[in-house]
């Protein structure tokens, strides 16, 4: 059938710089530049590119650029390109739309609407450069008091902790959705940097177990690769109920992918896919959750703390009090903007709620019924920087996951491609030849500089707000104003309207 | 319900900012002394004040009563007085009551009336709650469902006295020369915002516990956030309160003694938690674990006092003064140094105290004499 599909986008090859090297070529995991032998010149197939601009960062020359493509549409508010495009891929494939990354849609991001306070006159703002500045942070249940033994020292001890010495985690990613050298990237950061990273519903690949205490290790409903050695090797077990990118539904890992290392970690037959049912099938209410969660505290004997992982749908404040008086240790929230490696894209961009919302509500739900103490809340989906991470933590947060920011500090372009498996920068693929472009080493040390400028960066914010330790900042709403938001979003953030 | 904070905060800011001057002095030994001395040491800092807010806490003043829950309450009508009279008979035996007495001054200006009102609880009256509780709840009802009153102290054998105007004034217009106490406080206020309100001069008190503090707390939002999961209300929005609720909470709900929780309010950086000997660093590492929204952040002196004990405290890096002063069995705390050595010439010993670091003066225990100063040998040098 003959696509009726209009190019995207436009290669333009500078030919006075082009020195015909076939860069571009390797390096295109879509075909879309070829060489022709017989004009000894290279050309495009500009029908084939994802705008991933991997051959334009690899061109020696700079000779290349990718544009949108000019011709467009007739303009129709109804009618957008995007819609014209996907009612002619669906007409042509009879299939659900895939896509990757997290949802792209002009919904409103809140981060963009608060902005947070400093000092003048009546407190001095602090300075990060001369003095020390906290950023610590522990994540597990707090007991309402502390008890003190006659001689002032601590009576009973606390339940397990994870320590963070940035508040930013990296969000669960399964070994076969990305790469196993991105695991290793993340591990190896998530190491040196003092945070966590997600071994995601994939298991723990054998070469991985050096970095266990760095590890959260996931059960999600398809169990892959779940087994007691594989619970007890994480710093804590993280139960996903759902994602952000695709609330209601179970991941997916087509046959293709299920190499014999990702069978042997999954504990899956080579080739087969790795489909993970919608619903936990021994979690159908919340009682179950909570046998759940005490299950897997039994299997690691107390000495973990349990998280459990739920998109943000519309009553996730009433969800994550059941699961905090479920035994819940940590509460995650992934929100609208929350990244997948494939999901349907009518889910992706129509389910779940912002994530700033999802957020404040939950905080301030916990809260007026006593029981914050009880779980840490960490969020994720779609944190871009660290004004955003100063932003969570104001209304509320713990603790933030990120995934998509840190795929873009290891190279990735945001070209939505990750469910095709053709990934140009070696990230969301498990391809051997496109594997390889991700050095651990290179890797993890990209993904250092990005904690580490955070971390700078959070300080400075904190000093300007006169104090030195980051939960002075947490859930300290008054230090946050909105702009360009209603009475009742303000309402539900619990934030000021600028100037009041 | 009455809404204290249009009161306090007519503008409706996020908290009410002030800055101040601090005072606090105490013999250890229980012997008892007038208002006078702490009213010259006080006026001394008049600088640091600007007549919006001034306010005394003295201890051991009434020992008659000394069994007896001492109401200090303020009212702005007679209508609030017979309101809450009938509360308080309902609640509680009042063993006796009386206007307290005052001296009229050209610089108080149309000031409210303040009773007091020496209560006992009745067994009965109590038995579904802990005494302490019931009175705290009592008062917490007054200040916001009863009309014009405000309850300025409620603990016993103990009073605050305080309005607006210089503290050295409001001493004048209550005569406290002419009360005795083992334990005196004061504060002088510079709030930022012009509109002031008798209720909302320190010092802050709930039961015995008062607090004077100087300095803006920027953690206040999650502190007020937290304490209210513990069903405080911070109805005044001032960091002072926060301060008051959260030494009542860890104290005498949770049991702390006062030494751990004012490592709470300034706790050591992690750095040093991890080299501290022994069993501190599990103790000061669950205390920050814990109650890290408890943590009071950015520049404040406060001190802290109770029946028999005295708490100066500054924040862990110390951007507000706090200076402290022995001599004998005395132990004065202030915020500038010149104030202690104008009533006490011959000190033994003044010095800086180490951010966050409590001085603590408690009834028959000798004052110590710390060797770590910011500042060896203090300020001003003795003559």
């Amino acid at each position: 059938m003959k696509s009726y599909l209009p190019t995207k986008f436009i290669i333009e090859r500078d030919r006075e710089q082009c020195i015909s090297c076939q860069v571009c070529i390797n390096q295109c995991t879509c075909q879309a530049h070829y060489f022709d032998s017989q004009d000894n010149e290279v050309y495009a197939r500009p029908e084939k590119c994802v705008s991933c601009h991997r051959c334009v960062v690899f061109c020696p020359t700079g000779a290349l650029r990718v544009r949108r493509n000019t011709s467009e549409y007739r303009d129709n508010y109804n009618w957008r390109p995007e819609i014209v495009d996907d009612i002619t891929k669906q007409a042509e494939s009879g299939g659900v739309l895939l896509t990757g990354m997290g949802n792209d849609k002009p919904y409103k991001i809140y981060w963009d609407h608060l902005l947070l306070n400093a000092s003048q006159v009546t407190n001095p703002s602090i300075d990060p450069l001369r003095e020390p500045m906290e950023l610590a942070t522990y994540l597990g249940q707090k007991p309402d008091s502390v008890q003190v033994g006659p001689d002032n020292t601590l009576a009973k001890n606390l339940p397990p902790q994870l320590k963070l010495d940035v508040p930013v985690m990296f969000s669960a990613m399964s070994y076969g959705a990305v790469s196993l050298n991105v695991q290793h990237s993340l591990a190896r950061a998530a190491a040196e940097s003092g945070t966590y990273w997600n071994t995601g519903e994939g298991g723990l690949h054998h070469s991985l177990y050096d970095y266990a205490e760095s590890t959260i290790v996931q059960v999600a409903s398809g169990r892959f690769g779940v087994f007691a050695d594989y619970l007890n090797a994480g710093a804590a077990v993280e139960i996903k109920i759902g994602q952000g990118a695709k609330p209601g539904i179970g991941g997916h890992l087509p046959g293709e992918k299920v190499s014999a290392d990702v069978s042997l970690t999954r504990m899956i037959p080579e080739g087969t896919d790795a489909i993970s049912p919608a619903p936990h099938h021994d979690i159908y209410s919340i009682e179950d959750l909570a046998q759940l969660i005490w299950a897997l505290k039994e299997a690691t004997n107390y000495t973990r703390p349990i998280s459990v992982k739920i998109a943000a749908v519309h009553n996730a404040s009433a969800i994550a009090s059941g699961m905090v008086r479920a035994g819940a240790d940590i509460v995650v929230i992934d929100g609208l903007r929350g990244s997948t490696g494939a999901a349907p894209k009518v889910i992706r961009d129509s389910v779940g709620i912002p994530i700033e919302l999802a957020l404040a509500s939950v905080d301030s739900r916990l809260r007026q019924e006593g029981i914050r103490n009880r779980a840490s809340l960490v969020i994720a989906g779609g944190i871009r920087n660290s004004s955003d991470v100063a932003k969570a933590i104001a209304l509320g947060a713990d603790a933030v996951y990120i995934g998509t920011a840190a795929l873009v500090a290891l190279g990735c372009h945001v070209c939505q491609q990750c469910h095709t498996g053709k990934c140009s920068w070696g990230i969301c693929t498990t391809d051997p030849g496109y594997t390889r472009r991700i050095n651990p080493e290179i890797g993890a040390r990209r993904l250092n500089n990005l904690l580490r400028g955070w971390s700078l960066e959070i300080k400075d914010m904190l000093g300007g707000l006169g104090v030195n330790a980051l939960e002075s900042l947490r859930g300290n709403r008054l230090h946050l104003r909105g702009v360009s938001l209603t009475d009742s979003e303000l309402e539900i953030l619990g934030v000021r309207m600028a100037g009041r | 319900m009455k809404d204290l904070a249009r009161v306090n905060n007519p503008y409706n800011e996020g908290k009410v900012i002030d800055a101040c001057s601090i005072f606090g002095v105490m013999d250890t030994s229980g012997k008892r002394f007038d208002g006078s001395k702490i009213t010259t040491a006080i006026g001394n800092m008049h600088l640091r004040g600007n007549g919006l807010g001034g306010g005394l806490a003295a201890y051991g003043i009434y020992p008659e009563y000394e069994d007896c829950y001492a109401f200090h309450i303020m009212f702005l009508s007679s209508k609030g007085r017979q309101e809450t009279e009938a509360f308080l008979k309902d609640h509680f035996y009042v063993v006796y009551a009386e206007e307290i007495p005052v001296r009229q001054l050209p610089e108080i200006i149309n000031p409210p009336v303040v009773w007091r009102y020496f209560l006992r609880v009745g067994a009965e009256k109590s038995s579904e709650e802990n005494e302490t509780d019931f009175v705290v709840d009592k008062v917490m009802t007054i200040n916001t469902r009863l009309s014009d009153s405000y309850v300025f102290s409620s603990g016993k054998n103990m009073g605050v006295f305080k309005g607006v105007g210089y503290p050295e004034t409001i001493s004048r217009y209550f005569r406290l020369e002419e009360y005795e106490g083992y334990l005196w406080t004061a504060h002088g206020r510079f709030p930022t915002n012009t509109h002031a309100w008798w209720g909302g001069a320190h010092p802050f008190s709930i039961l015995d516990w008062t607090v004077v503090h100087n300095g803006e707390i920027s953690s206040y939002g999650i502190n007020s956030r937290y304490l209210e999961q513990f069903g405080y209300n911070c109805t005044m929005q001032t960091d002072t309160e926060v301060i008051a609720y959260g030494v009542d909470l860890l104290v005498r709900r949770h049991g702390l003694p006062v030494e751990t929780a004012a490592r709470v309010f300034a706790p050591p950086f992690w750095d040093d938690i991890e080299r501290s000997p022994g069993g501190r660093k599990e103790l000061f590492m669950a205390l920050r674990q814990v109650y890290s929204s408890m943590m009071l952040n950015g520049p404040f002196t406060i001190i802290i006092a109770h029946e028999g004990e005295m708490i100066g405290l500054t924040d862990r890096v110390r951007l507000r003064p706090l200076i402290v002063g022995v001599r004998g069995s005395e132990l004065y705390l202030s915020s500038e140094e010149a104030s202690i050595r104008l009533i006490c010439p011959d000190l033994e010993a003044s010095w800086i105290p180490m951010g966050g670091e409590p001085i603590i003066a408690r009834l028959g225990e000798k004052p110590v004499v710390k060797k770590k100063s910011v500042c060896p040998g203090g300020v001003m040098k003795s003559a």
